[in-house]
């Protein structure tokens, strides 16, 4: 956390323990609500963009086995357009038969075009607090950042993007694990908190068009960014679930749903959150 | 609670299984090949947890609000879990359970070898005394929960129960059946039960 997070977080909890229970939740929303905004007041606080920057110049750089950069990577716009090619993501690819979100395409690239070793880039995908997003975050970053501004448009209209659709729609309500959760069981209602962290009622399109696009976000508790993929990875972590693997076909399923829900929604990544 | 009773009356008036029906799109057997192929690095005593037991998929099938029969059949089998404490005492030391209504630590990836004993992490759903304010909404506020049920003892040993399988006292409940799915031990569900019940707890304190 920041020195100015730490602050403000010290002043909100002063604040909390001043306040009377009767009115302790609604001052406890509004508090939250005014250190979001605090947060969101000068984008370029956001130590976000620098891994944008980073992402861009990994993008452009000749790397892997194969010494090329990602410049003839397809995210689904033709070789090497990258604007606005975040916002129609997950899109159907049929060089690779199937569907794929932002990150899976670009662990795709990174190991067709460029050589890397598929099993060595899913191995220890995603940073550990305190520690910068890896390579193929800041790339997915960088991606992201160039649609940002735009509105999720992406068409999900091919069979298999329907199939992906229904499968997360699928696995959003699934529960199992010792916990006995399902992504549902803390996302399925409105205005509801688990301690102080509010949880966006993501099966409902109003809901899901606010925080979908903020993704990967720089997180302010984690001081790191974060992507999607990582964020799915650390829901289900605390359903008491394994290691979910980067690209696999439900996270990829879980992002067309969200996307899906989301439609129209601004995207704004990257955002900077709690 | 109250969402549980909401469901269940939903699902006494039959309001939830044409919805139900329609969410069948997917083979569920493609849905778990899915999940299977997403943690290839789960060891095999892992692999419980990424299938759904009986109860859990009748839940998700019915949307947590299933039909009469099957709300009744998942409150017997749920039931016949409970495992109760040989004593025959219900309550333990509430400030052991404070501790465990506290910690959210246990069963994560991260948490093996366990550093320390499993917690219940009431506090993320659930608003229990005044001092803690940092609680989650998820479940109902349990604030004088044993003064409001003048501490009597068939009150403890219904909390117990609640605790140790909610799934039997509201079928599709969305808290995890803490006994019964080895989170906490008998012991320990005895102390949140002393948070809940005892007249010294926190939770208890006037207004």
């Amino acid at each position: 956390m920041t020195k100015l997070g730490r602050t403000l977080f010290a002043a909100t909890c002063a604040a909390f323990a001043f306040a009377s229970a009767s009115l302790a939740q609604d001052d406890t929303e509004k508090a939250l609500e005014q250190y979001r905004q605090m947060l969101k007041e000068d984008p370029w606080s956001n130590p976000g963009l620098l891994d944008a920057d980073r992402g861009e110049a990994l993008w452009t750089t000749p790397r892997g086995p194969n010494n090329v950069s990602l410049e003839q990577c397809d995210l689904g716009k033709g070789p090497g357009k990258v604007d606005g090619a975040f916002a129609e993501l997950p899109r159907y690819f049929a060089d690779a038969d199937r569907v794929m979100d932002v990150e899976t395409r670009i662990l795709w690239c990174m190991e067709k075009l460029q050589g890397f070793k598929r099993a060595d880039l899913v191995k220890r995908p995603h940073p550990g607090g305190g520690a910068p997003v890896k390579e193929l975050g800041a790339i997915a970053t960088y991606v992201a950042s160039k649609s940002s501004g735009l509105t999720f448009a992406a068409k999900l209209a091919h069979p298999k993007e329907k199939e992906a659709v229904a499968l997360g729609e699928a696995l959003f309500v699934r529960r199992s694990g010792p916990f006995d959760f399902a992504c549902a069981s803390c996302h399925a209602e409105p205005g509801r908190r688990i301690r102080l962290q509010g949880l966006p009622q993501l099966a409902r399109p109003e809901a899901a068009r606010g925080v979908i696009g903020e993704w990967p976000a720089y997180r302010v508790s984690s001081t790191h960014v974060m992507t999607m993929q990582h964020r799915l990875y650390d829901c289900f972590w605390q359903m008491r679930m394994p290691e979910l693997e980067l690209g696999a076909e439900v996270s990829v399923a879980l992002i067309a749903y969200l996307v899906n829900k989301a439609e129209g929604g601004a995207i704004s990544a990257p955002a900077i959150k709690r | 609670m109250r969402l549980a009773v909401a469901l269940a009356l939903a699902s006494l008036l039959g309001a939830s299984s044409a919805m139900a029906q329609q969410k069948q799109a997917v083979d569920p057997a493609r849905v778990d090949a899915a999940v299977k192929a997403a943690f290839p690095t789960a060891p095999a005593e892992w692999q419980s947890r990424l299938a759904p037991d009986s109860t859990l998929k009748e839940c998700s099938a019915h949307d947590n609000a299933p039909p009469k029969p099957v709300f009744d059949a998942i409150a017997a089998r749920e039931k016949a879990s409970i495992e109760y404490p040989p004593d025959g005492k219900f309550l333990g030391d509430w400030k052991k359970g404070e501790a465990l209504a506290q910690s959210g630590y246990g069963m994560r990836f991260t948490d093996y070898p366990a550093a320390r004993a499993n917690g219940g992490n009431c506090y993320a759903c659930h608003q229990i005394t005044k001092r803690e304010l940092s609680y989650g909404t998820i479940g109902p506020r349990l604030l004088e929960y044993g003064k409001l049920r003048e501490f009597k003892e068939a009150e403890a040993k219904t909390a117990y129960e609640k605790i140790y399988n909610a799934q039997a006292a509201f079928p599709c409940s969305l808290m995890p059946r803490l006994g019964a799915n080895k989170i906490l031990s008998i012991e320990q569900i005895k102390d949140i039960v002393a948070l809940l019940m005892s007249p010294e707890s926190p939770v208890n304190e006037g207004r």
